[in-house]
């Protein structure tokens, strides 16, 4: 071989051969993401829309679900993954969270999700998500590819957003949706130290009330008068307008079968048309309405406690089922931050309380992208989506599965977090005890 | 008579088809096609799965009062004075398949109160009646960010983990020093002798000194872990069980070494600094590593599916059912020095039982009956929606709480909300 040519022969190998060392590394080593071609073949594929792949092919191709199905033609530079007795199924999605915006919870200035005041819509919860929160690599391991992480307290906290759980800046994370998060005023007390008398709450409703319909007027005002060359600056309620054009999606939170039904007659009184509501604890009450006024609902968390003492044990369980059965639209969310990775739990009880596995798998997947307004992207596994998908060694749902490989937007995400870290350093620690140790030796007295 | 279940007795290994038979609030035979005799009563357990009842090693429910935060040691005061027969929470728990709790004192001070082993005995309005009759005594140590908390906010001892070691060397120090006087009363001769001052905190502290009171010790980190094995094998003290024990899991060598026992969590991490570093690996690790270890609630939420919180010892580290599922019963029931009675299904122990619909490692496991002493206190094919004991006739309209997982992880929190509020009165 000429020298040249073996020079181009070397780089080749390099250039083939530095992907796959830096993927089987050493514990010692940082091991990264990467993108390119993948064909995961001879796995059990749930589509979601469109049914069960016995023994199929998915194709990955630079981000993107380039072909899926039973007989796929693998092209040579495809990375194949074989998935023989696997499943692969979209990447799960958790329509509630604050992940990326509280790395320690009890620490003040390790949390970002509420800003001062009672109006602030125009915060963004995208420019607070630390891309490198110790919790993204433990929730995404698990299978959970996507999540809504909003902001909270006060009555208009922000905007929330949806992110991918994999990239450098919140731009790369972001995946495509944003909405407006509203805290629906609340008759039931609120919280277990602060209950208040009947009076109080009707009177606090009322007050609340007329804040958020104040702002809410100003914000169909400015919709109005927009473009007239004479609007001063007002961000807080220019934050609001898309939701009173109906481009923007506004989350209700709301728990109490009352409120329900006055958020309900409040949402059809104002007339907009893309309202979500949240929470949802008693929507088991009021299903029905809900049904009827044709807004979809993010349920959760769904292993909790009953919002009445009286209530049968297992209604926090039962919820997502019965508000289905009415005929709601349901994804379910955790509305947690550090263990986002028990998504697949809280399905999987909604499941064993009447939902069933199909349905509650939807509630994670394809109805959360709907609700979130991103399922032209993900939420299934369907030709032209981003591959956000993941593979398991059976039902995600279940504990003793094995999620073996995740893809976040085509990236291979290396199967690693803190957590997994720690064990694989402590459960054969080095060294040991020192036998006979002398400082925990029990001293005769 | 429980008929044709599928029986996992935890200690003897699965038994398929098998019947278990209960009389006198015990377990009397297990075994393949057995009669009842005249007069008892037959479930039929086809396709089921029968498990020793769940035990919580860490629970807060069924109490009026969890912290008596006045001082940095209050070994004086007991939970068994605070009982409360009438929580819901107690039948909520029953639905999830628990007979056994482990009613703790809070966290707030260094040497806290002490706790109650409860059996679930709900229905009785008497609190003695949900009391785990001879079960051995126990108490609540802490260390850490919560007691420190409180003296980092007045500006006095324990501010720091030193602080700690210090106050709890000081305690057995006096408490070696007030055994001493008593003894030396008891041994004098002389019958003008005077007693010494008779002081309930330190005769507790006694107690531990001898071996009478088991220790559960609310702790994190791996060096205040490690610390307090040092103070124990200096003052000679054994029976030590770890609660919450988020980093135990590096010192797990040691903790095997020592004989300690650790109670945690299956997964969570991160509401505070001290928990930052944890891994849902922590059950695992220790199994593997010698240390008799159960998974516990600390909540009136998830105390309801600890067999799901076992379960996921599958994901984290391949426990086998049989280890996973002593994760809730035997390790729990050792940890609280009522092995002998309760936490495996053998003949002789307490008919504590739980029936499930699906094998409860699965997710899609629904616990359908529990019984305690051959009692059944659940069962969700006549589930009366309203299991209230007692209606506050005050209250015109129920309260609507609503859940809140941060609330849940803040149990540990609001304990000490309420011991610095206490003092802040004090001002």
């Amino acid at each position: 071989m000429k020298g040249a040519m073996k020079r181009v022969f070397q780089l080749i190998i390099i250039a083939i051969m530095v992907p796959l060392l830096s993927f089987g590394q050493e514990d010692d080593q940082v091991m990264k993401a990467r993108g390119g071609k993948f064909a995961l073949t001879n796995a059990k594929i749930y589509t979601v829309t469109n049914g069960i792949i016995e023994n199929g092919t998915l194709l990955i191709n630079n981000g993107i679900i380039e072909a899926v199905g039973a007989n796929v033609k693998i092209p040579a530079d495809a990375e194949v993954i074989d998935c023989k007795g696997k499943e692969i199924y979209p990447g799960m999605i958790d329509s509630g969270t604050k992940l990326g915006l509280s790395e320690i919870e009890s620490i003040a200035e390790a949390n970002d999700f509420s800003e001062s005041g009672d109006l602030t819509p125009q915060m963004q919860a995208l420019s607070a998500v630390n891309p490198n929160s110790v919790s993204i690599p433990v929730t995404r391991v698990s299978g959970v590819t996507t999540v809504w992480t909003a902001p909270a307290g006060g009555v208009l906290p922000g905007t929330a957003a949806t992110i991918n759980l994999f990239g450098y800046t919140p731009d790369q994370m972001f995946a495509g949706s944003k909405g407006i998060i509203m805290n629906f005023p609340s008759s039931g007390g609120g919280g277990r130290f602060r209950r208040r008398s009947p009076e109080e709450q009707a009177k606090a409703v009322e007050r609340a009330l007329k804040t958020v319909n104040d702002a809410w007027d100003k914000a169909e005002l400015y919709a109005k008068i927009e473009g007239s060359g004479d609007v001063r600056d007002y961000p807080e309620i220019e934050a609001l307008v898309p939701v009173v054009k109906g481009s923007m999606a506004l989350f209700i939170e709301v728990n109490a079968a009352k409120d329900i039904l006055t958020a309900l007659e409040w949402i059809k009184k104002r007339g907009y048309k893309n309202v979500v509501l949240t929470g949802v604890a008693e929507g088991w009450r009021v299903a029905d309405k809900i049904a009827e006024a044709k807004v979809p609902v993010v349920a959760g968390p769904v292993q909790a406690i009953p919002t009445r003492d009286s209530d049968a044990y297992d209604a926090a369980y039962a919820n997502p089922a019965i508000m289905h059965k009415a005929g709601v639209k349901v994804a379910i969310r955790t509305g947690d931050t550090e263990n986002v990775r028990n998504l697949p739990y809280h399905a999987g009880f909604a499941a064993a309380y009447g939902m069933g596995k199909e349905e509650a798998l939807k509630a994670i997947t394809i109805n959360a992208a709907q609700i979130l307004g991103v399922s032209d992207q993900i939420g299934s596994i369907e030709v032209g989506k981003k591959a956000n998908v993941f593979v398991s060694t059976g039902d995600p749902f279940e504990t003793a599965t094995k999620i073996t490989n995740v893809f976040i937007d085509g990236y291979l995400i290396p199967m690693t977090s803190q957590q997994i870290r720690l064990y694989d350093e402590f459960l054969n620690r080095t060294p040991g005890v020192k036998k006979n140790d002398p400082a925990i030796q029990i001293k005769k007295k | 008579m429980i008929k044709n279940a599928t029986v996992l007795t935890v200690t003897k290994g699965t038994l398929t088809n098998t019947d278990v038979l209960v009389s006198g609030g015990k377990i009397s035979r297990i075994g393949k096609g057995l009669n009842a005799p005249n007069g008892v009563q037959e479930i039929d357990a086809t396709g089921k799965f029968l498990m020793p009842g769940i035990i919580d090693a860490h629970s807060h429910i069924a109490l009026s009062a969890v912290n008596e935060g006045t001082s940095q040691v209050t070994s004086e005061v007991q939970m068994g004075d605070v009982i409360d027969p009438f929580d819901v929470s107690i039948y909520r728990a029953l639905a999830g398949g628990v007979t056994s709790t482990h009613a703790l004192h809070g966290s707030a001070n260094v040497i806290g109160g002490e706790s109650e082993t409860l059996k679930l005995r709900y229905g009785s309005t008497n609190p003695e009646d949900l009391k785990f009759e001879n079960a051995p005594r126990t108490i609540k140590f802490a260390l850490g960010e919560n007691p420190t908390r409180g003296g980092r906010s007045r500006g006095i001892q324990p501010s720091s983990r030193m602080g700690v070691e210090a106050m709890l060397r000081n305690s057995f120090t006096d408490a070696q020093a007030y055994r001493a006087k008593w003894n030396a009363y008891k041994a004098d001769k002389n019958p003008r002798k005077i007693a010494p001052e008779y002081d309930l905190r330190m005769e507790t502290l006694v107690d531990i000194l001898e071996g009478r009171v088991l220790v559960h010790c609310h702790s994190y980190r791996a060096d205040e872990i490690y610390m307090l094995m040092k103070v124990f094998a200096d003052f000679g003290i054994t029976k030590l069980t770890y609660q919450h024990a988020n980093e135990a899991y590096k010192v797990a060598p040691e903790l095997a070494e020592f004989g300690a026992m650790a109670s945690v969590f299956a997964d969570w991490w991160a509401y505070k600094l001290e928990v930052y570093y944890s891994t849902a690996y922590n059950a695992t690790i220790l199994t593997r590593n010698g240390v008799t270890t159960s998974i516990n609630s600390d909540s009136g939420e998830l105390i309801r599916h600890l067999f799901h919180e076992a379960a996921k010892t599958q994901k984290y580290g391949d426990l086998t059912d049989e280890e996973a599922l002593s994760l809730i019963t035997l390790n729990p029931a050792k940890q609280l020095g009522i092995e002998n009675r309760v936490g495996s299904i053998e003949v002789g122990k307490d008919a504590d039982l739980a029936l499930f619909e699906g094998h409860p490692l699965s997710v899609y496991a629904i616990p359908v009956m529990t019984f305690v002493d051959g009692v059944k206190y659940f069962d969700r094919a006549n589930d009366i929606k309203d299991q209230r004991i007692y209606v506050n006739p005050e209250q015109a309209v129920e309260n609507v709480t609503i859940f809140n997982r941060e609330d849940q992880h803040r149990c540990m929190d609001t304990e000490v909300v309420s011991f610095e509020a206490l003092f802040s009165n004090n001002k």
